[in-house]
């Protein structure tokens, strides 16, 4: 029964792709941005501690681990033929994960200091600072004040209406606080390889939510729709190298926003049995890592001959 | 979107647009220059107040052209700065599929991509 406990945490994140493209179709974007976010750090954080507990288990079952706990008794809570494979698993699990952690970390923090340094001390007109760049390129960059960055190259590839559509788009990023999703995705991605995709339909979310609250900051759908389409095919044609990967029959997130954009806006329908999945998902991991650690809590316990089997 | 609506958006957000559409023209614009190319409801008026604070910030240059000035954004001050920044954003970019903290306009497009967006834009009729 521990042993499905422990197991639980480790395998729900398999649900959570499938789940976070529906909730992205479902939900509004915003919605759908931060439920996906909350949900998959949560599993993440799950099962980082059920693979701790699992190194647990086999540190208690070495006689120096053992002494060190306490223990008078021989600590039953699996079977030897799981737990000492289970834990030199987990413990190479939770090495690769913290090694791509600590990596993903440092180069965002550096990425982030670059773009920060690029901007200068002061943003020369409101929030915008303009990079004097043959590249078209644009970004929100947090922090105090927040700003939004947009090469010379990017101005020129917009008209006037389209670059207001640009600007409300990185705007909205840095009045949602997208980063915070956005970092928060990167950091769940290195903690379960299925949550991988799950960081890509949370990017596209934060897109969409921008362009939503472009389209209705500058008041029109289409034209939001045309400036991301320009933008990007501007952007491409800047690009030396292009990505040689082959694309599912959707296209890539460009192209769905783009679409998005231009479909009529949807009314949210049955978004709260997505919504409801959603939580239960993530319930349902706390609930067993909750109950797996109280159970191997109680084990210890026994073990150290505090309480009675 | 009306004028009322253009009029009340928060300086900053309007100092934004105009030094975008200086950039964006690259060569010394009119007050009335900018005004059209804004495409938006602002008043000529509330388009030359703007350009005068963008100058006095020193964010923008002017020369006299006819009877009024016509603007031009300030390159970085010194020449080497600018340089540094480009250099910058080229490290940026090779970065960019790696750095996901930075919200980007667009991402990079596959071949397919490309295709289906040019199809797009000319369904819209441009």
């Amino acid at each position: 029964m521990t042993a499905l406990f422990l197991l639980l945490p480790l395998l729900l994140p398999v649900a959570l792709p499938p789940l976070a493209r529906r909730a992205l179709d479902r939900l509004t974007p915003a919605a759908a941005l931060w439920s996906v976010t909350g949900c998959a750090v949560l599993l993440a954080g799950c099962a980082a501690v059920t693979l701790g507990l699992f190194v647990l288990l086999g540190l208690l079952k070495l006689p120096l681990f053992a002494a060190l706990g306490e223990l008078v008794h021989p600590l039953r809570a699996a079977p030897d033929a799981f737990v000492l494979p289970a834990a030199v698993a987990s413990l190479g699990a939770l090495a690769v994960c913290a090694g791509a952690l600590v990596r993903s970390v440092l180069g965002q923090a550096r990425a982030f200091r670059t773009a920060r340094a690029e901007t200068g001390d002061r943003p020369p007109a409101g929030d915008l600072y303009v990079v004097d760049s043959p590249r078209p390129d644009a970004y929100a960059l947090p922090g105090r004040p927040h700003r939004v960055v947009v090469t010379t190259a990017m101005l020129r590839s917009l008209d006037g209406p389209e670059r207001e559509a640009l600007l409300a788009h990185e705007r909205a990023h840095n009045a949602g606080g997208h980063h915070y999703a956005l970092a928060a995705a990167e950091l769940a991605a290195h903690c379960h390889p299925a949550l991988r995709p799950v960081r890509d339909t949370i990017r596209l979310a934060a897109e969409r939510a921008a362009d939503e609250a472009a389209a209705a900051s500058v008041g029109d759908r289409r034209l939001t729709a045309r400036a991301i389409a320009r933008a990007a095919l501007a952007a491409q044609s800047a690009r030396s190298v292009r990505p040689g990967f082959a694309p599912g029959a959707a296209g890539g997130p460009v192209p769905q926003r783009v679409q998005a954009l231009l479909a009529a806006p949807r009314a949210p329908r049955a978004g709260r049995a997505i919504a409801a999945l959603l939580v239960a998902c993530a319930a349902l991991s706390l609930v067993a890592s909750v109950t797996g650690t109280a159970e191997i809590h109680h084990r210890v316990e026994v073990a150290q001959g505090d309480e009675r089997p | 979107m009306t004028d009322a609506k253009d009029e009340r958006r928060p300086a900053g957000e309007l100092e934004a647009s105009v030094l975008a559409a200086l950039w964006a023209a690259g060569a010394p614009r009119t007050p009335g220059q900018v005004q059209q190319s804004l495409g938006t409801g602002l008043a000529r008026t509330t388009v030359t107040t703007i350009l005068t604070r963008l100058h006095d910030k020193g964010v923008v240059d002017r020369r006299r052209q006819g009877r009024g000035y016509a603007y031009f954004p300030v390159r970085d001050v010194q020449d080497a700065h600018g340089l540094t920044a480009r250099r910058m954003h080229s490290e940026l970019d090779r970065d960019s599929d790696r750095e996901t903290v930075l919200a980007r306009f667009v991402a990079q497009l596959s071949p397919d991509d490309e295709r289906i967006l040019r199809d797009l834009l000319e369904a819209d009729g441009r």
